[in-house]
C-alpha cells in the first residue's frame, strides 16, 4: 500500500490491521448502474459528515512488465487537473467546502477518498466523476510530480531497512503472482516512467464500470442513488482489458533472507507463509486462520506473547498476522523481535518451536471459543466511527468479495471450529510454503552500499549516530 | 438525535456542538463526591468512551531519569490489584475493553473505551489501574526490555533521530529538551520505588479532567465517577515546570547514510491562550497547515517536486510555545527545500495573506469541525482539549466566530511576529550536499 500523502495511509494501516474484528453489520446498502457502477451507502448518522470512498478496480498488480510503480504514478497524477479543474485545485475545492481528502494506491486497487460534511457530497461525486472521464495532463505538472514520488520511494524504501526488507521478503514469497513486485515500483523502473505511461493506463482502467462508490455516514441509499444518477449515470461504460489470474505454482522450497543494514540497530525475526485469501488457493481455510491469528498472535495474551516475552524472556514484541482481503494468494505472517541482547538464533529456535507446537498440538476449544467472543464482541466497535464502513467494505468490494461477506462475517466466524482451525494451521504453516527473513545490524563494510552514486563519505558509514 | 429532558440538577450548563440536525450536546455532570466530567449522550451504539487527563506528563520526569512518566504509563495496565499482569491482560481483552495510558509533554492521558455491558467492570479496573497499580518487577523488567528495545529503533529512524536533536537543542536546560521516551541510560536508571512515587505524586484529582461520549446517563455516571477516581489523592504535588522560550538561531546536521535527508525546525510560537491563537492558526493554515492546499505543499511539492511531504504546525505547550516543521528531500536537494521553505517564512512575514487566502483557511476551518465528531473517542478527546485549555462549555457555539474574525491585517502581523526565519532551529538528518 502506497499513499499519497503520510497521514491517510497511517490511517489506512490501522484499518487494515484491526479490520477483521472490525467487520460486521454495517447495514450497506447497494445498487448499480446501468453503466456498470457500483453504488453503496454505509448509514451512521452521529454526525452530518460523510466518507466518501472511490474505489477502481486497478492497482499493482495490474502493470506491464518494465512499468512497476505505473499505477501509484496515476494515482498521483489523479491531482493534476481535467479539462475544468487547474492542476492542484482537486484538493484546495474540497479544502474550501471543508473536507479533506486523499488517495492511496494497493496490489488489487486504488481508493481516493474524501470526508466531508454531507450537504457537500454532491460537489465531490461531481469532481470524481470529472477526473474519471475528463484527466487532462501536461508534461509540465508531470515532472515535478514524477519526482515527488521518487521521494516517496526514498522516504518509505530507501530511508527505512523495514521498508527495503519488506519489498525482499515480498518478492522471495510470490515467484508468480504480480504481488511479487512492490505496488511503489522498483526504483529504476519509476524512474523510467513517463506522462504516455500515465495517460495510456488511465484511459484503459478509469471508468465506471471498473468502480465503486461507497459513501458511509450521514447518508442513505436513497439519498446517494439520484446524485450518483445525475453525476455518475450518463459516463458510458468502457470495454475493460482481462485483469491477470494471480496464481502461485504449488510451493517446493523453503526461502530464507538475511539483509544486514547500517542502520538497523533493532534486530527482528520475520516468517510469511503462502496462504489463501478470500479469492485464491484454499478458501475454506479462510476464517480458520483469522481465528488462528487471534489465537496465537494478537495481543499479549495470545500463546506467542506468553511463550516469548513474558515466560522465555527472548523476545521484546512478538505477533501474528493474516489479513484474506485480496485478488489473489495472501499470507499468514509471523513477526518477533528480541530483548536487547538476545541472539537472532535464539529467537529463531524458539519460534520454529512454537510454530511446530501449534501444527503439531494445535490448538483447544478453549482457545478457540475464547478467541471467537472477542472477535465478534468488537465487532460493536465497527460502526463506532463514520468512516469504518467506507474503509471495510472498500477492501472487500475492490477485490471481488461482496456486500454479504462483510455483513455475515460475524457469523462465519462463529461457525469455525477447533478442528478447522488445526487442519488449516497443518496445510498452510508448512515448511516449502514460507519465507523467513532476518533483518540484522550491518557492521562497517557488511551489507549493500547505500545508493549507488549517493554522496556519502565513506568515513561517516557506520559510525553516524554517534 | 433526541433531545434529552434533563434528569438531573447537578446538570449545571449545556452547550450544542452541531446546531444542525445531529445536535449533540454538552452536559456538565457532577458526582456526589464532587468529581466533575463533561458529557455527550449517544445512546446509538452500546459504546462508552471515556477520557481522562492530569497535569503535569514527561514534563515531570526528573533529570536522568527520562522517560520515567511514559515507563509508568506501559506499566498501568499491567497489573493492579489482586490482579497480576496476565489476568488483568486477559479481563481487559475477554471482555473487549481498550485501556490505554499515555505521557504527552504537559499531561498524562488515559483512555477507556468499552461495550456498556461491560461498563461498570471496564470502570472498576481503570480505578484499579490508577490506584492500585503493582508494579511487579517481572512486569518491570519486561516493559524496561521492550522500552529499550524500541528506544534502539528509535536512533534508526531519521525521523527520530531529527525530532529528538531538534528538542535537545531548543530547550538545553529544561524538561522540554529530553525526550519523553527517555533514552537507555535514564531507562535503566529508573527503580521501582520511582513508579510508585510518580503515580502516589502526580495523579491528584485537583488536576484531573474527565471527559465521557456514549451510552450513558447522567445518573449512571455520576456513581462511577466516585467509585472509579475517589481513591486518587486530592491534590497532586505542584508542578514546578518553569515556563521558558525555546533557543534561537542554530542549524545542525547529523550525518546518517542515508539517501534523502529529513529536516524539522522551529522557532517560538503562541501559547493556547495567547489572544493572537486563532490569528496564528488562520496563518498557519496557509503557510503549512492546510495539507495539499498550503504554500509550503504548492511551492516545495507541487511545483518543484523537491519532497513527498512537508508541512508546518504549532505546538503550544503549557510552558513554551513553537511553530515548526518538517521536510524530506534527496541529499542533493535538501538545501534547496530549506531555502524555500526559508523564503516563504519571510513572505508570510513580509507580505501577509491574500484575502483569497484567508477565505479559504477560515471555510476549512470551519466547514472541517464537525469531523472530529467521527467517533466516540474523537468526540471525548474534543471535551478533554476544550476543558484543559477552559475553552467554555459553548465553545463550539462561538468557534466559528472567533475565526471569522481574524483579519488579513491580523495575520500580517502576527506573521511578522512569529517567522523570523534566521532565528530557526534546523536539524539536518541525513547527508545534505552543501549544508556539512
Amino acid at each position: 500500500m502506497t499513499a499519497r500523502s503520510l497521514g491517510f495511509a497511517l490511517i489506512l494501516v490501522a484499518c487494515v490491521a484491526v479490520k477483521p474484528a472490525f467487520a460486521q453489520v454495517f447495514g450497506a446498502e447497494a445498487f448499480t448502474l446501468p453503466n456498470g457502477m457500483q453504488i453503496v451507502a454505509v448509514p451512521n448518522h452521529r454526525a452530518p459528515v460523510v466518507s466518501s470512498m472511490m474505489i477502481y478496480k486497478v492497482g499493482g498488480v495490474d502493470e506491464m512488465p518494465g512499468k512497476t510503480g505505473l499505477a501509484h504514478m496515476v494515482e498521483h497524477m489523479m491531482f493534476k487537473g481535467t479539462k475544468t479543474v487547474l492542476p492542484g485545485m482537486f484538493s484546495r475545492i474540497v479544502a474550501a467546502n471543508g473536507g479533506r481528502d486523499d488517495a492511496f494506491t494497493s496490489e488489487d486497487y486504488t481508493g481516493y477518498y474524501q470526508d466531508i460534511s454531507a450537504d457537500r457530497l454532491p460537489e465531490i461525486m461531481r469532481l470524481e466523476a470529472d477526473r474519471m472521464v475528463n484527466l487532462s495532463l501536461h508534461e509540465k505538472d508531470f515532472t515535478p510530480e514524477h519526482q515527488v514520488v521518487l521521494e516517496e520511494e526514498r522516504m518509505r524504501v530507501e530511508n527505512s531497512p523495514e521498508g527495503k526488507f519488506d519489498q525482499q521478503m515480498n518478492a522471495a514469497l510470490y515467484l508468480n503472482a504480480a504481488y511479487h513486485h512492490p505496488v511503489i515500483g522498483w526504483k529504476s523502473e519509476v524512474e523510467g516512467l513517463t506522462l504516455a505511461d500515465v495517460i495510456a493506463f488511465h484511459d484503459k482502467w478509469y471508468a465506471p464500470n471498473n468502480a465503486v462508490l461507497i459513501v458511509s455516514g450521514d447518508i442513505t441509499l436513497a439519498q446517494l442513488k439520484p446524485m450518483a444518477e445525475k453525476y455518475f449515470g450518463s459516463l458510458p461504460a468502457r470495454k475493460l482489458p482481462p485483469r491477470l489470474v494471480l496464481e502461485e505454482p504449488h510451493p517446493l522450497a523453503a526461502r530464507s533472507l538475511v539483509m544486514k543494514d547500517g542502520n538497523v540497530h533493532q534486530p527482528s525475526w520475520n516468517r510469511m507463509y503462502l496462504a489463501p485469501s478470500h479469492h485464491a488457493g484454499d478458501t475454506q481455510f479462510v476464517y480458520p486462520l483469522e481465528v488462528l491469528a487471534q489465537i496465537v498472535g494478537s495481543d499479549t495474551t495470545s500463546r506467542l506473547y506468553r511463550h516469548l516475552v513474558i515466560e522465555q524472556k527472548l523476545a521484546s514484541e512478538v505477533w501474528a498476522g493474516y489479513s484474506a482481503d485480496a485478488r489473489g494468494p495472501t499470507s499468514f505472517d509471523f513477526f518477533a523481535s528480541p530483548n536487547p541482547g538476545v541472539d537472532i538464533d535464539k529467537i529463531a529456535t524458539a519460534m520454529d518451536a512454537e510454530i511446530m507446537a501449534i501444527v503439531e498440538q494445535g490448538v483447544t476449544p478453549e482457545d478457540v471459543q475464547r478467541a471467537k467472543t472477542k472477535m465478534r464482541a468488537e465487532v460493536a466497535y465497527a460502526r463506532d466511527s463514520y468512516q469504518t464502513g467506507a474503509r471495510v467494505l472498500a477492501g472487500a468490494l475492490a477485490t471481488g468479495g461482496t456486500i454479504a461477506d462483510v455483513e455475515e462475517w460475524p457469523q462465519r466466524i462463529a461457525a469455525v471450529t477447533p478442528d478447522q482451525v488445526n487442519e488449516a494451521a497443518r496445510a498452510i504453516l508448512r515448511e516449502e510454503r514460507s519465507v523467513t527473513g532476518e533483518l540484522l545490524p550491518a557492521k562497517p563494510g557488511e551489507g549493500p552500499p547505500v545508493e549507488p552514486g549517493s554522496e556519502v563519505p565513506p568515513e561517516t558509514l557506520g559510525k553516524s549516530l554517534r | 438525535m433526541n433531545v434529552r429532558i434533563l434528569v438531573s440538577a447537578a446538570v449545571l450548563v449545556l452547550a450544542w456542538i452541531v446546531p444542525a440536525q445531529a445536535a449533540t450536546k454538552i452536559e456538565e455532570v457532577i458526582s456526589p463526591g464532587g468529581i466533575k466530567a463533561w458529557l455527550v449522550e449517544d445512546h446509538s451504539n452500546p459504546i462508552i468512551a471515556l477520557d481522562v487527563s492530569f497535569s503535569g506528563g514527561a514534563s515531570l520526569d526528573p533529570e536522568g531519569k527520562a522517560g520515567l512518566s511514559d515507563f509508568v504509563s506501559d506499566l498501568l495496565d499491567e497489573g493492579a490489584g489482586d490482579l497480576d499482569s496476565q489476568t488483568f491482560q486477559g479481563k481487559l481483552q475477554d471482555l473487549s475493553i481498550q485501556m490505554s495510558f499515555n505521557t504527552a509533554r504537559d499531561t498524562f492521558d488515559v483512555g477507556l473505551k468499552t461495550l456498556t455491558d461491560n461498563r461498570d467492570t471496564a470502570f472498576s479496573m481503570l480505578g484499579l489501574a490508577l490506584t492500585k497499580p503493582r508494579f511487579d518487577p517481572d512486569a518491570i523488567e519486561r516493559i524496561r526490555e521492550q522500552v529499550l528495545s524500541n528506544l534502539s529503533d528509535a536512533i534508526d529512524s531519521p525521523n527520530s533521530v531529527a525530532n529528538r536533536t531538534l528538542a535537545a537543542l531548543l530547550f538545553p536546560k529544561h524538561p522540554y529538551g529530553r525526550p519523553s521516551d527517555g533514552d537507555p541510560d535514564s531507562i535503566k536508571a529508573i527503580t521501582r520505588d520511582d513508579l510508585v512515587n510518580w503515580v502516589g505524586h502526580h495523579l491528584g484529582r485537583d488536576t484531573m479532567i474527565v471527559s465521557v461520549v456514549g451510552d450513558i446517563t447522567p445518573g449512571q455516571l455520576k456513581p462511577l465517577l466516585d467509585s472509579t477516581f475517589g481513591g486518587l489523592p486530592a491534590k497532586a504535588d505542584p508542578i514546578a515546570v518553569p515556563d521558558t522560550t525555546p533557543a534561537i538561531g542554530i542549524v545542525k546536521v547529523v550525518h546518517k547514510p542515508v539517501p534523502q535527508s529529513v529536516a524539522v525546525f522551529a522557532e517560538q510560537g503562541v501559547k493556547r491562550n495567547d489572544p493572537d491563537w486563532y490569528t496564528a492558526l488562520v496563518m498557519n493554515y496557509i503557510l503549512g497547515g492546510g495539507g495539499f492546499s498550503s504554500r509550503l505543499m504548492t511551492e516545495v511539492r507541487e511545483k518543484r517536486g523537491l519532497a513527498y511531504q512537508t508541512d508546518s504546525y504549532l505546538l503550544p505547550r503549557e510552558h513554551a510555545a513553537l511553530i515548526g516543521g518538517q521536510v524530506g528531500t534527496r541529499n542533493d536537494r535538501m538545501a534547496e527545500s530549506l531555502a524555500v521553505i526559508r523564503a516563504e517564512w519571510t513572505r508570510m512575514a513580509e507580505k501577509g495573506v491574500t484575502d483569497a487566502e484567508l477565505a479559504g483557511a477560515k471555510k476549512f476551518l470551519n466547514g472541517s469541525f464537525p469531523l472530529e465528531l467521527g467517533s466516540t473517542g474523537a468526540i471525548a478527546e474534543l471535551l478533554d482539549t476544550l476543558q484543559r485549555n477552559k475553552l467554555g462549555i459553548d465553545y463550539l457555539d462561538r468557534r466559528t466566530g472567533l475565526i471569522d474574525s481574524v483579519t488579513a491585517a491580523d495575520v500580517k502581523r502576527v506573521a511578522h511576529k512569529l517567522l523570523v526565519e534566521n532565528q530557526l532551529v534546523v536539524v539536518v538528518v541525513g547527508n545534505p550536499k552543501g549544508m556539512e
